[in-house]
């Protein structure tokens, strides 16, 4: 007879994997109403660490060649692909789907990740362009990363979800903060140690758990925080966001749960160069 | 400027007696300056004192810039940050000082007396800073410069070389001839660079050693070498201002200056301030900051607390 060594399920801030600042937990429920875990429940300081963590991580990772970038995304794939097992059997518990779906969905996550990572070097030439102008000048545009963006990407399936949410964003050199479902939180928590096992460099990716509601308002209002990934939002909290987020004019942007370089380009913004001709 | 009578006859100012005043120092407790350090770090300080004690710590900020490349440009938005730290907010209070090379006193000087910034003092790193590596000559032709140039406060290094082989009455002397040379036209701040000297029971002779040369303040650090301004090393500098006030009647301020970036650190310092030195020390005359990118951080702890939300480095200036 063993006694099960049980996991303290804990936030992931700056490459670390601290317990909530607030000391608090929440009671996860699987599917059939049984007791599953006690998340951390993330605090509005453990929001701003993550936003301190995701802002100092900013200038190196956008600095990275993209190059870079997407061998990081693709390791990040493979160390993925190792944990799957891990991955489907949270899926089961926590969404209630048999195995066979769960592994599928598993598998179609990896392979959209590593999807994204190819993404890394030609977003700008598809997205940038040289322009045409009526003056002695080359005229170009090339798109840019925002900064750092809150992600919402509650709902099943799960760990797609948070796939389609986090890859994008970091593809094109933003930071960013993954505010984990409410009620599928173990499937962010799972990747956060696959995260911290690849070679990301620390504060690239955050990852609080707790309740939406609260990281909403959070979120919503810190001034540091230049856009949010709305997609795992209901609409009542949408507006919320958006209200909250004209103070400093984030880009509030939600989607469908399909892959698209849009998603990757509606987190970036346009740069535009007038080098003049003949000196 | 501290009355040198009322220290006269602790010693005959001869490097043996000062030998001897200084071995009969006790030792520190290193376990228990860092335990007790640790615990005053958990304070929790509530959100009316918290309001009070960063308006407090902004007056005692020494706004610093102290790199090779430094241009008058960046002295003259230093200057003008200086006097009206937040644009958007005028019940932000005016820094504890400037502090600048002595190249860049005479513009800092006269880009605050421009702003309406009288009342900001301009303080200058003197004596060879930050090595301190020059015959006693050149210090000071360096500090009346600098006193020259319109510097109220004269921020000098000591030999560390010279204290670390003993030779302490070299370092007391030097400490007074420059003492002599600020007069009562500046302010003298004695830097130990308590980096450099290793143990706690350094810092501690150190700080009486310069206090008994005349200092006006001891400072921590240069900020040029880590660790610098850490809470142990100014737990004791503190404890020694305390102790010399009960020898001398003297009071003496402090200022640690290096490695302290976020307005939770400076709180943690006023804390250790008010503990040890005492409520009297809480004053921008007794008490400084050295620092730059603090003032940021003050700044945005300062609209969080007034709007609710945090705020972001996009809204303060840049250095």
């Amino acid at each position: 007879m063993r006694i099960d060594v049980m996991k303290t399920y804990k936030l992931f801030i700056n490459g670390q994997f601290p317990r909530s600042e607030s000391g608090r937990v929440y009671e996860l429920s699987d599917s059939k109403g049984k007791f599953l875990a006690n998340p951390a429940h993330g605090s509005r300081k453990d929001l701003r660490d993550c936003v301190v963590a995701a802002r100092a991580a900013f200038s190196g990772w956008n600095s990275a060649t993209a190059y870079n970038r997407g061998q990081i995304l693709y390791r990040i794939a493979e160390i993925m692909e190792g944990r799957s097992e891990q991955f489907v059997a949270e899926i089961v518990a926590q969404e209630g789907v048999t195995p066979a779906i769960a592994k599928k969905q598993v598998a179609e996550a990896i392979d959209t990740w590593v999807w994204y990572a190819g993404w890394t070097d030609k977003i700008s030439v598809l997205n940038g362009s040289t322009n045409p102008v009526a003056g002695p000048y080359y005229n170009f545009t090339i798109p840019e990363a925002l900064g750092v963006v809150a992600i919402f990407a509650n709902g099943k399936p799960s760990l797609l979800n948070l796939v389609n949410g986090l890859a994008p964003v970091i593809a094109s050199g933003n930071t960013a903060i993954l505010m984990a479902s409410e009620k599928f939180p173990l499937s962010a928590i799972t990747l956060a140690e696959a995260l911290a096992t690849s070679d990301l460099p620390a504060g690239v990716i955050n990852i609080i758990t707790g309740k939406t509601e609260e990281l909403v308002s959070w979120a919503g209002s810190h001034m540091d925080i230049d856009a949010i990934d709305a997609s795992g939002l209901t609409s009542k909290q949408l507006k919320q966001a958006q209200e909250l987020g004209a103070e400093n004019l984030k880009r509030i942007h939600s989607f469908d749960g399909k892959a698209s370089p849009l998603r990757i380009t509606s987190f970036m913004e346009s740069k535009t160069v007038w080098h003049p001709v003949g000196i | 400027m501290i009355d040198l009578k009322a220290i006269e006859g602790i010693t005959n100012g001869s490097e043996d007696s000062l030998k001897q005043y200084l071995r009969a120092l006790p030792p520190v407790d290193q376990v228990g300056v860092e335990a007790r350090t640790a615990v005053l770090a958990t304070r929790s300080i509530k959100n009316a004192s918290k309001n009070w004690a960063i308006d407090l710590a902004i007056r005692m900020v020494d706004l610093t810039t102290l790199e090779g490349g430094d241009t008058p440009g960046k002295i003259k938005t230093l200057a003008a940050k200086a006097v009206r730290p937040d644009a958007t907010d005028p019940t932000v209070p005016s820094v504890g000082a400037i502090c600048v090379y002595n190249d860049m006193v005479k513009i800092a000087r006269s880009q605050l007396d421009a702003l309406g910034g009288q009342h900001v003092p301009v303080a200058a790193v003197s004596t060879a800073f930050p090595s301190g590596r020059a015959s006693i000559e050149v210090k000071i032709t360096d500090t009346k410069d600098a006193i020259a140039a319109g510097a109220a406060e004269i921020d000098m290094v000591i030999d560390r070389g010279a204290f670390l082989s003993g030779q302490i009455g070299k370092v007391y002397e030097e400490i007074k001839i420059i003492r002599d040379v600020c007069g009562d036209k500046a302010h003298l701040k004695v830097i130990l660079e308590t980096g450099e000297l290793v143990t706690l029971d350094n810092v501690r002779k150190a700080s009486y050693l310069a206090m008994l040369a005349g200092a006006d303040f001891i400072k921590t650090s240069t900020g040029k070498i880590s660790p610098a301004a850490t809470s142990p090393v100014v737990f004791v500098m503190l404890e020694a201002v305390r102790d010399f006030y009960m020898i001398s009647g003297q009071r003496i301020g402090v200022k640690p200056a290096g490695g302290i970036r976020t307005t939770k650190d400076a709180i943690k310092q006023l804390v250790l301030v008010n503990e040890v030195a005492g409520p009297k020390w809480l004053d921008p005359s007794l008490f400084r900051i050295g620092a730059s990118a603090l003032l940021n951080d003050f700044l945005m702890q300062r609209m969080k607390m007034r709007d609710g939300y945090y705020s972001s480095p996009n809204y303060v200036t840049l250095d």
